[in-house]
């Protein structure tokens, strides 16, 4: 139990990155990037969503999706509970843990839309993970978009003040600076582990 | 067709079940808004163009609500949205204090003591990027490569001897600048105050000895002679309390590293 768990989190993090190698979170990877500050705060709100989403979707697929055969209204019904969940939690946030509000406030209604928070619970129904699984799954996988996102933005900052041709001004450059970064994270899947 | 209305049947249930759940939700969670703050928010454009300089147009209602923000600032609403805001905090659109910028660094070539030359981009947010957030030993200085000159739109902010310096005739006080240093250094301050610290720094005065000679060291003296009791040393460093300030002057005369400034 213990190391498909650690395998998992391996997994989500390095070898199969939400962002490097699944490609799902790419429009908060580029739009929420350009300061380091912005990006945990975002980092932090997808991890929190993404393990939170993991948890009930998981018990809202196992006992009342596949309890009643209806498998094929999963996307619907994950985009339904993932949507709610966001507004309960930004509701929540707002009266008890008003300091945490004001630093993730933004960015929490950003990631209903965020494609990486519905593939993380769609991957769980694929990968047949329990309940434990299915929310380590989330939590690390919002850690690695941490991971690639805060990575990204540092090297955006930097990337404001060296010289490059003017016609990579903007967009091209974050995308030249983005595929690297996927490059470089190619490298894990070297040792990728069967789940 | 019975799958059909099975679907149907629970995505309606259980959008029921969260909607039901979230407007109980809401009325648990509902926090108390200042009822002038929900006034205040109807007066602005609601664009969260963050013109004002504030999060956004709730942080702007918030501020104004508590009285600390002047009720003009929002520029998306106009003289028109002001003068409603005003009506309902019940002050004047016209009696807001005007603002000007201010740059509390007195750390001047020469007197300021620099860590290493820089030479890379003209940008002192590109110059924190290098060792310890600034070129300066004193980590308050002011970088002085025009971050907030090149933010005003209005010509009132130059470099001289490697500080910011406001022209106090020009300046509109729109706070440009404020946004633009990236060491949070200039502030603005009421167009009436003359008397101000031209100094940041919270290090302890040994400290401050070595890294700038124009730097406050908290020796407290201002505190003790301040006619007015406005000033008080906090943090090593003096703060004049602009609403007691009586602009005599006096706190300029005796301090001994003369970084207390009087503005024309």
């Amino acid at each position: 139990m213990l190391s498909s768990i650690i395998t998992i989190s391996l997994g989500a993090i390095l070898i199969n990155n939400f962002i490097f190698s699944q490609f799902l979170g790419c429009c908060p990877f580029l739009g929420c990037s350009s300061k380091v500050d912005t990006a945990i705060g975002m980092g932090l709100a997808v991890t929190f969503v993404m393990g939170l989403a993991s948890a009930i979707c998981y018990v809202v697929n196992e006992y009342i999706l596949v309890a009643l055969h209806l498998e094929f209204l999963q996307t619907l019904a994950f985009i339904l509970v993932i949507a709610a969940l966001v507004q309960f939690v930004e509701m929540f946030l707002k009266k008890s843990i008003p300091s945490l509000y004001s630093a993730l406030g933004i960015y929490l209604p950003l990631i209903t839309t965020n494609c990486a928070v519905l593939g993380v619970v769609l991957l769980n129904v694929q990968n047949q993970y329990n309940f434990l699984q299915s929310t380590v799954y989330g939590i690390t996988g919002g850690l690695g978009f941490m991971l690639a996102i805060v990575l990204f933005a540092s090297v955006r900052e930097r990337v404001q003040f060296s010289e490059y041709p003017e016609s990579f001004e903007g967009f091209p450059i974050c995308l030249v600076t983005a595929s690297l970064l996927a490059l470089a994270f190619m490298g894990f899947s070297g040792m990728s582990i069967p789940v | 067709m019975e799958y059909v209305l099975y679907a149907v049947i629970v995505l309606g249930v259980m959008g029921a079940i969260f909607g039901a759940i979230l407007a109980i939700a809401s009325k648990i969670f509902y926090v108390e808004v200042d009822p002038k703050q929900a006034a205040v928010r109807e007066c602005l454009a609601g664009a969260n163009c963050g013109g004002c300089g504030f999060a956004g147009c709730d942080g702007y209602a918030a501020a104004v609500a508590k009285g600390e923000a002047p009720v003009n600032k929002c520029v998306a609403a106009g003289a028109e949205g002001a003068a409603k805001i005003a009506e309902i905090m019940g002050v004047s659109a016209g009696d807001a204090v005007k603002m000007v910028a201010f740059v509390p660094c007195s750390g001047v070539e020469g007197k300021a003591v620099k860590r290493f030359n820089y030479k890379g981009p003209q940008n002192c947010q590109a110059a924190m990027l290098f060792g310890g957030k600034s070129n300066m030993d004193c980590r308050f200085a002011c970088i002085g490569l025009g971050n907030c000159a090149n933010a005003c739109q209005f010509g009132a902010m130059k470099i001289v001897d490697g500080v910011a310096k406001v022209d106090r005739e020009q300046c509109v006080g729109c706070g440009a600048c404020v946004n633009a240093c990236p060491k949070k250094l200039v502030k603005l301050i009421p167009y009436d105050q003359h008397v101000m610290p031209a100094c940041s720094s919270c290090d302890k005065g040994a400290v401050v000895m070595k890294a700038c000679d124009a730097g406050c060291i908290g020796c407290m003296k201002c505190q003790k002679e301040c006619p007015a009791d406005a000033i008080v040393v906090e943090n090593n460093l003096a703060k004049i309390n602009v609403s007691k300030c009586v602009q005599c002057g006096h706190c300029a005369d005796i301090c001994p590293r003369k970084i207390i400034k009087v503005l024309n």
